[in-house]
């Protein structure tokens, strides 16, 4: 039963995705047209206020549910993989027209065919993990 | 109730919700990054037999596929219960460049691409996985994807994020300006 938080933030975290058209290639396709604002005021205001409530949480040393004190896990400081991980990235991003959240949403609405982009992922994923230690980072 | 939720949500309602599930995450005691489920699911099908970076206990991330079986479950409400109909209401000028390319504004995802008769194609089928391949292979080297880096990794201030914001950009700006007119 403890669990069932994390259901329903990710059935909300769905909805939220659905409702604003995130989830649909031809939303990602017209951002990287630059032709409309709607996906940078998605992501905008979703990182100025979570910068917000990150500052806040830090400052307030604010509690998880449990009592212990919300931490926040720095990203590894390196930067080579970042610029060419993030640019495969965006190639996928924008040739399937989703990230991995959308993917899994876009399956509950019924897309049989983006099984095929979710196994793509989960292969890119593994030969990711095979090849690392050849990979500049 | 249902009718006003059913049409296409304000990016200024949707950007302040997604901050509250990533709030509620911390709340919860976690963090907020959907692509690490693709590296759980490779180690939960005993990919770390062989390879090292698949070797960590991945029933420990078990809350994160719980949360990613949300996500598909917030897609079926949105398509059934909160069905909107309508074809999304892009620029129009991007609608002239999607035409040009062969490809209709109908519903979430475009027919020419994901229907299966473009499938069953080898072309569309490769489009698909190939750049489920990039998606997977390339959020993992990166560290994170939207959810890990552009949302939480910027919220918390990290240069590492950034880079990797700007590496997205970069893929998909080449990917639609310089690749889709010899793709499409």
């Amino acid at each position: 039963m403890k669990s069932i938080k994390f259901l329903l933030a990710g059935t909300i975290f769905g909805i939220i995705l659905s409702k604003s058209e995130a989830v649909s290639w031809f939303r990602i396709f017209e951002m990287f047209h630059f032709q409309s604002f709607h996906m940078y005021g998605i992501i905008g205001c979703a990182v100025v206020l979570g910068a917000l409530a990150t500052f806040i949480i830090k400052r307030m040393g604010a509690k998880d549910y449990t009592g212990e004190p919300i931490t926040f896990i720095p990203k590894n400081k390196t930067y080579i993989n970042g610029i060419l991980g993030g640019t495969l990235f965006g190639f996928g991003w924008a040739l399937a027209g989703a990230c991995p959240g959308p993917m899994f949403v876009l399956l509950g609405q019924g897309f049989a065919s983006i099984l095929v982009v979710i196994g793509g992922a989960i292969l890119g994923t593994f030969v990711f993990g095979m090849i690392k230690r050849y990979l500049p980072f | 109730m249902i009718d006003f939720l059913s049409q296409p949500w304000p990016w200024y309602i949707a950007g302040p919700l997604i901050t509250v599930i990533m709030v509620s995450m911390f709340f919860f005691g976690k963090t907020f990054g959907v692509s690490s489920n693709l590296s759980t699911i490779c180690a939960a099908a005993g990919a770390g037999k062989k390879i090292e970076f698949f070797r960590f206990d991945w029933k420990s991330k078990v809350w994160n596929l719980i949360f990613l079986a949300g996500l598909v479950i917030g897609g079926v409400i949105s398509s059934t219960i909160l069905k909107n109909p309508d074809k999304i209401d892009l620029n129009p000028k991007t609608e002239e460049v999607l035409n040009a390319h062969g490809i209709m504004n109908e519903g979430v995802l475009p027919v020419e691409l994901f229907g299966l008769d473009a499938l069953f194609t080898m072309k569309g089928f490769l489009i698909l996985l190939i750049g489920g391949f990039l998606v997977g292979f390339g959020a993992r080297y990166a560290g994170g994807c939207t959810s890990g880096h552009a949302i939480s990794g910027l919220s918390n201030l990290q240069l590492p994020s950034l880079v990797a914001v700007i590496g997205f950009f970069i893929g998909g700006l080449l990917m639609v300006h310089l690749l889709f007119p010899i793709i499409f």
